[in-house]
């Protein structure tokens, strides 16, 4: 039905006080999804135009979940700041706190043993796997396969296992310490971690063959939210997101953390399994697939080449932070989280606190793609797409200004504009 | 309180008002196969009309504070609000937050609170039987 013919039998209707409707020019209705809405995981607000059933204009609206942290962490010492990093996101919470103290080691010139190294490594390769299959999971809930998101969600819980055994918790983990880790695995947790890992390459056939052969599956994935390799680029896309488009970028490839440089981590992209790059929704889910494989073997090779000592800079907390209290400078931490690269910026000047704490986390960068993304796909592909890159807002949401108002999408250049602002007043309050 | 009160099972609507995940993804974790609280008909469903328990995660952001309440007061009588996690019984790791409206109970009423940062799935379950019988409570009051 025309709705423009809608509009004027309603007007008709209207009682004689009531303001007369303004007309619609086109046909475009405007449909607000969420922020509570339990397709969404967490809140954000879509404002989206749509024609009939296609999506004309993406407008996005964050700051549910500003929690103002990194406020909080010029208030904290860094020890402190390592709890509060790993509540930036439930989700991955080793990546932050240790891209934290990868900053913080940076300005106090710390040099973590080696075996602290390996640890790092294997507690992030851990987190990659639980957070890739639970994607997969909500990939699965969002596409109407519940049985798949259960299953999906069985099999994690042996990694849950893994590193309760190895940190003493599930979900927040504690287990990063400025200079190292705070604990060592002994050998009778490697046959358990072992044991996981094997599990994981049985279940992996099962993975694969409903994600990648599933016809109903493909059919929902493949071609729909495609992002070009340009947009890609030109977005600032990171992470699998990026790798799916045919980016090769990863962190722990093009400049190696911890101990990745030991090991030889190569950028996934679709093309090594499917032998082309449509940078769609089925690419991502591809490249999330494969890499929980090569979490498993960088895992193995971790286990295999750890050599032994000590596995803290130093043992003393207070003697740490007596340390920790001097330094001046600012140092950045980059690491490949599961979802893309996060850095860390900290400044210190001497005081207990930091100066400056700033968190770019990989959604951030994830956020804009979604405009070429959904432009033009159905709405029933909203949910789907939305979640292909795995967007996590609670790591978003800490410092971000969206225009909530505004017609059209956040572009780079406001985003530019507004973080140049932000290095204004930040020069001003140094007095430089 | 015996299994014969249970006249119906429980639908459970979760509100994130500014959490970390942690919360979120043990309360999925509860509902999914290894604790699997579905089986006794508890589920999470998509409007808080339908609901009888309230879970909220998170220390209420100033952004979620109306829509917290909103959903609130959409959800129909006799119910339950349950906390999930430290930050949203007390701010937690975020007490001194300046975005915070919260913790929960500042803003709604809460009946139960699970503590833990985040709560591991069998203390979301045992929280969920204590809302359960404060439910029960409030059905023969009436
Ligand atoms: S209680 Fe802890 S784990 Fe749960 S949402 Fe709050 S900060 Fe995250």
């Amino acid at each position: 039905m025309n709705p423009d013919k809608v509009i004027e039998k309603k007007d008709r209707e209207r009682k004689p006080d009531e303001p007369v409707k303004k007309k619609r020019k086109s046909n475009s209705y405007s449909l607000s999804i969420g922020p509570i809405h339990p397709a969404l995981k967490e809140p954000i607000r879509f404002d989206l135009q749509i024609e009939g059933e296609k999506v004309v204009k993406v407008d996005f609206e964050l700051s549910q979940v500003h929690r103002g942290i990194e406020w909080i962490g010029t208030r904290r010492n860094p020890v402190q700041i390592l709890y509060l990093a790993e509540r930036i996101c439930g989700i991955c919470n080793i990546c932050h706190s240790t891209c934290f103290c990868i900053a913080v080691e940076n300005i106090a010139n710390i040099e973590v043993p080696a075996r602290a190294h390996y640890l790092r490594t294997i507690h992030a390769e851990l987190e990659r796997i639980h957070s890739h299959i639970l994607w997969a999971g909500v990939a699965a809930h969002e596409l109407g396969f519940d049985s798949v998101m259960h299953y999906t969600w069985k099999i994690r819980e042996k990694v849950l296992d893994v590193m309760e055994a190895l940190t003493g918790n599930r979900i927040t983990k504690g287990i990063m310490m400025i200079g190292g880790v705070r604990r060592d695995i002994n050998e009778k947790q490697v046959p358990m971690v072992k044991e996981a890992l094997e599990y994981y390459k049985k279940g992996f056939g099962k993975l694969e063959s409903i994600f990648l052969k599933d016809p109903v599956i493909k059919s929902r994935t493949v071609g729909t939210g495609i992002l070009s390799r340009h947009d890609g680029l030109a977005l600032c896309a990171v992470g699998p997101t990026a790798r799916a488009s045919g980016i090769k970028k990863d962190v722990r490839q093009d400049e190696p953390y911890a101990a990745y440089s030991d090991l030889d981590v190569k950028a996934i992209t679709p093309k090594d399994f499917l032998g082309e790059v449509k940078g769609d929704v089925f690419d991502r889910i591809v490249v999330r697939l494969l890499e929980v494989k090569q979490s498993i073997e960088i895992i193995e090779e971790c286990l295999k080449q750890m050599p032994k000592g000590k596995i803290l800079h130093e043992e003393k907390i207070p003697k740490l932070l007596a340390e920790l209290r001097n330094i001046e400078g600012d140092g950045i931490g980059r690491l490949e989280a599961p979802r893309g690269e996060v850095i860390h910026y900290v400044k210190m000047v001497g005081k207990e606190a930091p100066y400056s704490w700033k968190v770019r986390a990989p959604t951030y960068n994830n956020l804009l793609p979604w405009g070429p993304m959904l432009m033009g796909e159905q709405v029933a592909d909203v949910p789907i797409i939305a979640a292909s890159t795995d967007p996590c807002m609670s790591c978003t949401n800490r410092a971000v200004v969206a225009d909530g108002n505004s017609e059209k999408i956040l572009d780079n250049e406001a985003m530019r504009r507004l973080s140049v602002e932000k290095t204004n007043a930040l020069k001003r309050r140094l007095g430089r | 309180m015996s299994l014969k009160d249970l006249n119906r099972s429980l639908w459970v609507f979760h509100v994130n008002s500014g959490s970390c995940n942690g919360c979120d993804i043990e309360i999925v974790a509860s509902l999914t196969p290894r604790y699997d609280i579905e089986r006794f008909g508890m589920k999470l469903v998509g409007t808080p009309r339908h609901a009888d328990v309230l879970l909220v995660t998170g220390p209420v952001t100033r952004d979620m504070e109306k829509k917290l309440k909103r959903v609130f007061e959409q959800t129909p009588d006799p119910k339950v609000v349950m906390v999930i996690g430290n930050c949203g019984s007390t701010g937690g790791v975020f007490y001194e937050s300046y975005n915070l409206a919260g913790p929960v109970d500042q803003v709604i009423p809460v009946d139960v609170y699970v503590t833990g940062c985040p709560p591991r799935p069998e203390a979301i379950i045992e929280g969920v039987v204590k809302a359960w019988t404060k439910i029960e409570k409030q059905g023969e009051k009436k």
